[in-house]
């Protein structure tokens, strides 16, 4: 299995832990990653709402690049960037007209996009292509001990119905069950976390932010677990602020999915970015297993 | 009388009649339809029931001025300008809860993106609130490099907005800067060419338009204006 990869802005920065704990997860499941080169920003939820037909044609401009490298699967570990392409490729298809204006915008370029590429997210690359039992086959110690509040954000899973539930999804809870941990009750599980309204209306989103964080402690999680660089960081970055503001205090790791499933595989904190995250994390884990 | 039956339509020299739109909100209306046409399955907007699902599914909608059931009542009232008037649109983080279930499979956070173009397109915006600025910079920023860099979309927002929240994100990006999790100095693309070359390709298709914000009233229009 070889899959091209497309990081994303936030990966290079405030997300390298994503990128990191990615690439050594696949990397241990034998899952080749390529990187798209030269790839661009995808135009993420703001360009939308400045010129729709430039902001589809920047996105395609990756997809078009996918393509000319001969592969079918893009893979895209940001939501926003997930749903972007995914969006691209669905307003490409169902609307002529912005199919005919983004074509003409390319071949300025000197690209062609034919709308061959799939965007999967890793995910969904993990559940329905390598397989959970491969992947439990493979781990090298339980997850026994650790409860996680799975939190899946919510451009993953909307606005079409993509690999699981567009409202109450289940592939990462069963993922982490199979390994060994406890997925708490997390009703909010695709529930906003504000995006960035944490800079354009900062007191929304930290209301949103100490919902998401009261109903995962309250559940009994002791980490959260996300898909989305910026999910990671309205949630980790703002609990001081959050016990300033609101009197409320937390001091729940965040971590990105991959970094929980390195942790089972048996990866070093260095290979998973562990470092990075601002609010640190300590595995209640037993012995090693194999 | 031949010609009794044809109606002869309101003269500019005329006084308005009763019910029709002022210009201003038709020429807001055509600008908005030809936004929403764009969206595949826009047209769906006159299928609203008003049953207010969108706005029970909102995370946000407590601190929207506008409900997003109150945005499709007010469009079909000829109010846009109201609304274009209102935070909501900028409010508004793009989660699609209110798409997804949407009884009638209206597109509504595409329309909401619509309506931001309308705004941009003819500078309306709520008072003292220029959230627009931060997708404007946004597209600044990739356009000029071809990828996003946070720091310099937070610098160039803030500075114009409000200087002082600045030194209040300073701890963070202190302790987010010692993680290795900000970089300094943003990068260009290889294919920076590229970008600048579909855009200016959509230059040239693009009819000149003026770009002026217009000043506000009041009461003087739509919904405040009635009630």
């Amino acid at each position: 299995m070889e899959y091209l990869y497309y990081p994303g802005c936030s990966l290079e920065t405030s997300g390298k832990a994503y990128d990191e704990s990615l690439r050594a997860v696949f990397r241990v499941l034998g899952v080749g990653l390529k990187e798209l080169e030269d790839w661009n920003c995808c135009g993420a939820t703001m360009y939308m709402s400045v010129d729709e037909a430039v902001s589809l044609a920047i996105s395609a401009r990756n997809l078009a690049l996918a393509e000319h490298n001969g592969f079918r699967g893009l893979i895209a570990p940001c939501s926003a960037c997930y749903t972007v392409l995914l969006k691209t490729n669905r307003f490409l298809r169902d609307s002529p007209e912005l199919k005919s204006k983004v074509d003409h915008f390319l071949a300025q370029a000197g690209l062609r996009y034919n709308l061959t590429v799939a965007v999967r997210h890793p995910l969904d690359v993990l559940v329905n292509d390598v397989g959970v039992e491969a992947i439990a086959r493979a781990a090298k110690r339980s997850l026994d001990g650790v409860c996680l509040a799975p939190y899946y954000g919510c451009q993953i899973v909307r606005p079409e119905r993509g690999f699981d539930d567009r409202e109450f999804p289940m592939t990462m809870d069963r993922l982490f069950e199979r390994l060994g941990a406890k997925s708490v009750y997390f009703p909010l599980k695709t529930r906003c976390c504000g995006g960035m309204l944490m800079t354009t209306f900062p007191d929304v989103a930290l209301h949103l932010v100490n919902e998401l964080l009261e109903c995962a402690s309250q559940n009994g999680a002791h980490c959260v677990v996300t898909t989305c660089p910026l999910c990671q960081i309205n949630l980790e970055a703002y609990q001081k602020r959050l016990g300033k503001e609101l009197g409320k205090t937390y001091n729940i790791p965040v971590l990105f999915f991959k970094q929980l499933l390195g942790v089972a595989r048996g990866c070093s904190d260095t290979e998973l970015g562990m470092q990075r995250n601002l609010i640190a994390w300590k595995a209640p884990l037993p012995a090693a297993v194999a | 009388m031949a010609n009794a039956r044809v109606s002869p339509g309101p003269r500019s020299d005329q006084a308005r009649i009763p019910g029709a739109l002022p210009e201003s909100e038709q020429a807001l209306r055509k600008k908005f339809l030809e936004e929403a046409q764009l969206v595949p399955g826009g047209d769906r907007i006159s299928r609203c029931l008003q049953c207010g699902t969108c706005t029970g599914s909102c995370p946000v909608s407590y601190a929207m001025d506008i409900s997003p059931r109150m945005v499709i009542a007010l469009f079909r009232a000829g109010q846009i300008e109201e609304i274009l008037r209102s935070r909501t649109i900028w409010i508004c983080a793009s989660c699609y809860m209110c798409t997804t279930r949407c009884p009638q499979d209206i597109k509504i956070t595409d329309l909401l993106y619509a309506l931001k173009r309308t705004a941009m397109d003819t500078g309306l915006y709520p008072d003292r609130l220029p959230i627009y600025l931060l997708s404007k910079n946004f597209v600044r920023v990739v356009n000029r490099y071809g990828r996003n860099h946070e720091m310099l979309l937070l610098l160039l927002y803030y500075l114009r907005r409000n200087p002082l929240a600045l030194l209040r994100l300073l701890p963070m990006g202190i302790a987010m800067w010692r993680k290795g999790r900000i970089s300094l100095f943003p990068a260009k693309i290889k294919g920076i060419e590229t970008i600048r070359q579909m855009l200016e390709a959509s230059k040239a298709l693009e009819l000149p338009r003026e770009k002026q914000a217009v000043p506000y009233v009041e009461g003087a229009v739509g919904y405040r204006a009635v009630s």
